[in-house]
């Protein structure tokens, strides 16, 4: 970290650009967070699910009379307990014609089961301890069936179904193109150089360190129903207890309170959100459920697997002349979030690079296991492994260094902004709009010494130690659309609140939101209350995920205060009597420039300039503001000081890095030491470099994972072998090193801010960094020729190429 | 899921085995009847209430629900609250001044942006204050060894590193 941290900005500098220390962080060092597991409602059961043992089966019949006998045990709920309303599958979210047959969860399984953990029955109890005993003793008659594993295999003619419903497993294509791509690879047309590659990348879930956590509340009397959620998306699963449970929108409320981690995994609506909210209704008590960590391994939804068939032409100059490849994406079992992302994945292809053509074959596969969904990265993991690792195979095969071929093909800056010539997942072409590529790539080759490193290569060889070197580019789309909103108020005590729909997972986003607001109105973020994720606060929101909530959030934010901040002056001047100036309707207007030059803002009051004794506060302000019951309110002033606003950006923003590595391998255990990681990128105009720092460096450290520590294993049943951290490993505090960090910053044209997004840079091209650097520093040690092809590379795989 | 010995059993559990556990919490005495199987992180949480321990795996990895027992780290998901029958317990809920302000750790956490969700850093304060007891001026790779047992998702675990370090600096310069 460079950025020193403190508690308000340098004296003369704004709140917005400054290492900011966190709102967030004295509950959370204290022990007084609030997470959903926190919190203790009188009357409130504890479920545990029945969970299928088998990836495939069918439901013949569930004896529950002995669970139902154990003390303490309040209900046994299979499916045709539910409401009616609940009885049909979740809602697919994103839904697109590419999907053939789009399945959803059912919120408990109706006859089939098809994955290891699909919920059968949920158990209630006074205590977890008795729903754990009662889930025991749940019998289920299962009729086991065949089970695909493998997406590869999924698509032979003979393979089972994954369903019985389905015809085949191939569950949505989908093909996309640009350019002429048959010319690209013509060599009569040019094309000196082809180079082809499959490559593989492993799934596996989000891990946040908090488990999945629910907790509902029905009130008979009013029909009020609250539900706690450790979420990422509260309005999106508002929507979904609205249909399921066909209940009057106006008395559904989620809040999400500190949520521990959340990396994709919590966007979700599962299986298990309707049920906790279903049994909440049948009971008319509260019922919590925590995930344990074996059911996150099971039933959380993951990702990452993906096949990718690639083959790169060039023309004698070693620029790109196209790309074609196939990929086939490992769906699991489900749809919840469409397929955004393979959709990604493909469209994450070119990179920061000119390719003037490409054509690709989507193939979407049903399997037996947990759905994929987006982890942290989103799919963009995957197709920059394929492009960096191709451009990798390409300079072996051309004799040419890693980096010029690269430097040779990037974006230039005055190519800006540069359409690539696909749609992206927003719907709108995918059109870069800022960004100095070459300048990046080139700041992470200077900070690593990339020219000096054939002697550092050698000064190790002579000490019998093996030293590797790799970069990897990506570009990123950030800052989503349609919208997230923001409200900002002037309370009648003083201090200001800022409500969004969006929810925080330990990004910072109330001290991020409150340095946005606290510039506007002239005071420290110590006076503002910043409420996330409650969707009684504010009336529409979209969620956290895609790096996208400072852009909108941000922005709503910031036009919000900017409001707020016309409506103070406007009634500010008129209390002072500062007059001779239109204020028209100061609340819609923005800057009011004629008061902003009598008037200032300074610690929660309106002064005047010329006389600075005199002012008023800003508690004051917002009493008159409210009004007294049958007073007027003088011309230009409207009632209360506050604003909505739902800043919806034009497209999505484009972020893009570098990272390079320097380690070691050992190639007699495969074990690798990272020396140094550099990662240069540019995610627009920084709010708080502290946050954004921490936000790179664990992504990093997540990409770290992927890259070589973490392996989700299925046997040829579908059965998970890996389901605990013993077995499944993420990544300590031994194996991610310090992360050095060149921030550049390219506003972003498309919102207020120049934000861009800064949440899954670091994951990105972590793996395919790692793994190149670990082909470099063995390169001479086989006699064929080396190019390794997965994500991860675990430690015993390497051992055994070496060996091979 | 992660059900006691009647889950693999298969058999309906006898009466509940009560017994009583008396123990001092953040110096605070506490007597109270648990069943024999309740685990000491729920005990901690559910039935005194101090809910800033936090449970991450159940299965004694991830280090979120350690806390100190006489001083000593130990994962409150594997001990029993039977098992600490008269001892001292410390919890993150101990951790500040007496007057309430942050400690010294505490506040080069914030300063150093070592946490962001939060939820590993009971475990992390917990493992810290007896390795900074221990190892008055370590080095970073001990502080990383130390804190190896705790898992953390978000952080990447530098700001964690400096914070520790710098609390080290900023002990050693307050002692006499």
């Amino acid at each position: 970290m460079t950025a020193a941290a403190r508690p308000s900005p340098e004296p003369g500098h704004a709140w917005v650009g400054s290492p900011i220390q966190r709102l967030e962080d004295h509950a959370l060092l204290t022990g007084q967070g609030h997470f959903v597991d926190d919190l203790h409602l009188p009357g409130m059961l504890h479920a545990c699910f029945v969970r299928s043992p088998h990836a495939h089966a069918r439901i013949r019949g569930i004896d529950r009379q002995r669970a139902l006998a154990l003390p303490g045990v309040h209900a046994v709920l299979t499916w045709a307990d539910l409401p009616e309303a609940a009885r049909k599958r979740v809602p697919v979210l994103l839904p697109n014609p590419a999907i053939r047959d789009p399945l959803n969860y059912w919120v408990l399984a109706k006859d089939e089961v098809v994955y290891v953990g699909d919920p059968v029955a949920m158990v209630l109890a006074e205590s977890r301890y008795i729903a754990e005993d009662a889930e025991a003793l749940v019998e289920v008659d299962y009729e086991v069936l065949p089970a695909v594993s493998h997406a590869l295999e999924a698509l032979q003619p003979a393979a089972p179904r994954a369903h019985l419903s389905v015809q085949d497993n191939l569950a949505g294509k989908l093909n996309m193109a640009y350019g002429d791509v048959a010319a690209a690879f013509d060599p009569a047309q040019g094309a000196a150089h082809v180079v082809r590659e499959t490559y593989w990348q492993n799934r596996g879930a989000a891990h946040a360190m908090e488990p999945r956590s629910y907790l509902a509340r029905h009130d008979p009397a009013t029909g009020e129903l609250t539900y706690w959620k450790a979420g990422q998306a509260p309005h999106l699963d508002r929507k979904n207890i609205i249909e399921l449970l066909d209940w009057n929108p106006e008395k559904v409320r989620v809040i999400h309170p500190d949520v521990g981690g959340g990396f994709g995994g919590k966007t979700i609506f599962y299986s298990e959100d309707g049920a906790v909210c279903a049994a909440a209704v049948l009971t008319g008590r509260p019922v919590k459920w925590i995930e344990d960590r074996r059911e996150h391994f099971l039933t959380a939804t993951q990702e990452r697997d993906q096949w990718w068939e690639i083959e790169l032409a060039l023309d004698d100059q070693a620029r790109i002349r196209g790309v074609r490849l196939v990929m086939t994406h490992d769906n699991g079992a489900y749809f919840p979030w469409g397929i955004i992302t393979p959709y990604i994945a493909v469209t994450t292809v070119p990179g920061p690079y000119v390719v003037p053509a490409m054509d690709i074959d989507l193939r979407i596969v049903h399997t037996n296991k947990s759905p994929a969904t987006p982890v942290r990265g989103a799919g963009r993991p995957q197709g920059v492994f394929a492009m960096e690792r191709i451009l990798d195979k390409a300079a072996q095969q051309l004799g040419l260094d890693r980096a010029e071929l690269r430097r040779r093909n990037l974006v230039q800056p005055e190519q800006m902004p540069y359409s690539v010539g696909f749609i992206y997942r927003d719907g709108k072409p995918v059109r870069y709009d800022s960004g100095d590529y070459p300048a990046c790539q080139a700041s992470a080759l200077a900070a690593i010494d990339w020219q000096g490193f054939a002697q550092r290569k050698a000064a190790a060889r002579a000490e019998g130690r093996l030293l590797g070197i790799a970069l990897a580019n990506y570009v990123e789309g950030t800052g989503l659309g349609p919208f997230e909103g923001a409200t900002v108020r002037v309370q009648q005590t003083g201090r200001v609140s800022i409500f969004t729909g969006a929810s925080a997972q330990g990004q910072g986003h109330k001290t991020t939101l409150a340095q946005i607001c606290a510039d506007q109105l002239g005071i420290a973020i110590s006076q503002i209350d910043v409420v996330l994720a409650d969707t009684a606060g504010i009336s529409m929101g979209i969620g956290t995920f895609a790096s996208r909530i400072v852009v909108n959030a941000g922005s709503s934010t910031l036009l919000a205060a900017r409001a707020v901040r016309s409506k103070l002056l406007a009634l500010a001047a008129h209390e002072l009597g500062v007059a001779a100036v239109s204020m028209g309707d100061a609340g819609l207007s923005g800057a009011v420039p004629g008061l902003e030059q009598a008037l200032e803002l300074v610690d929660g009051s309106v002064r005047l300039r010329a006389d600075p004794q005199r002012g008023i506060s800003f508690a004051a302000l917002a009493r008159i503001a409210q009004a007294m019951p049958g007073f007027a309110f003088p011309e230009g002033v409207s009632a209360g000081l506050e604003d909505t606003q739902y800043f919806s950006p034009a497209q999505s923003t484009y972020c893009n890095g570098t990272h390079a590595v320097e380690l070691e391998v050992d190639p007699a255990s495969g074990g690798i030491r990272i020396l140094r990681y550099v990662v240069a990128h540019d995610s627009g105009k920084l709010i708080n470099p502290l946050l954004v720092e921490g936000q790179v460096q664990g992504g990093v450290a997540h990409g770290l994972g992927n890259a070589w520590l973490e392996y989700m294993h299925y046997d040829a049943q579908s059965q998970p072998l890996t389901t605990t951290f013993a077995d499944y490993l993420l990544p300590m505090a031994t194996d991610v090193p310090r992360v050095e960090m060149i921030h550049l910053e390219s506003p972003s044209p498309l919102n207020p801010l120049g934000a861009k997004g800064a949440g899954e840079g670091g994951t990105i091209p972590a793996a395919a960094v790692i793994v190149s650097a670990v082909e470099d520093a063995l390169a001479d040690q086989v006699a064929d020729r080396l190019h390794f092809t997965t994500s991860p590379l675990l430690p015993q795989w390497i051992v055994q190429r070496l060996h091979a | 899921m992660n059900s006691p010995a009647v889950h693999a059993a298969g058999v309906t559990p006898n009466a509940p085995d009560m017994r009583r556990v008396s123990l001092r919490v953040n110096g605070k005495p506490y007597s109270a009847e648990v069943e024999s199987r309740t685990t000491l992180v729920d005990f901690l949480r559910h039935s005194l209430l101090l809910t800033g321990t936090h449970v991450g795996c159940e299965h004694g990895v991830c280090g979120a629900c350690t806390i100190l027992i006489d001083g000593r780290s130990a994962r409150s998901c594997l001990t029993l609250a039977v098992q600490v029958e008269g001892c001292d317990i410390t919890t993150i809920e101990g951790l500040a001044n007496a007057d309430g302000s942050l400690s010294i750790l505490q506040q080069a956490l914030s300063e150093k942006h070592g946490l962001q969700c939060g939820f590993c850093t009971p475990g992390m304060l917990t493992t810290l204050s007896e390795f900074l007891r221990d190892h008055p001026a370590p080095s970073e790779q001990q502080v990383r060894e130390a804190i190896s047992g705790n898992l953390c998702r978000c952080t990447g675990y530098q700001g964690i590193v400096e914070a520790a370090l710098l609390a080290a600096s900023r002990i050693a310069a307050d002692r006499p």
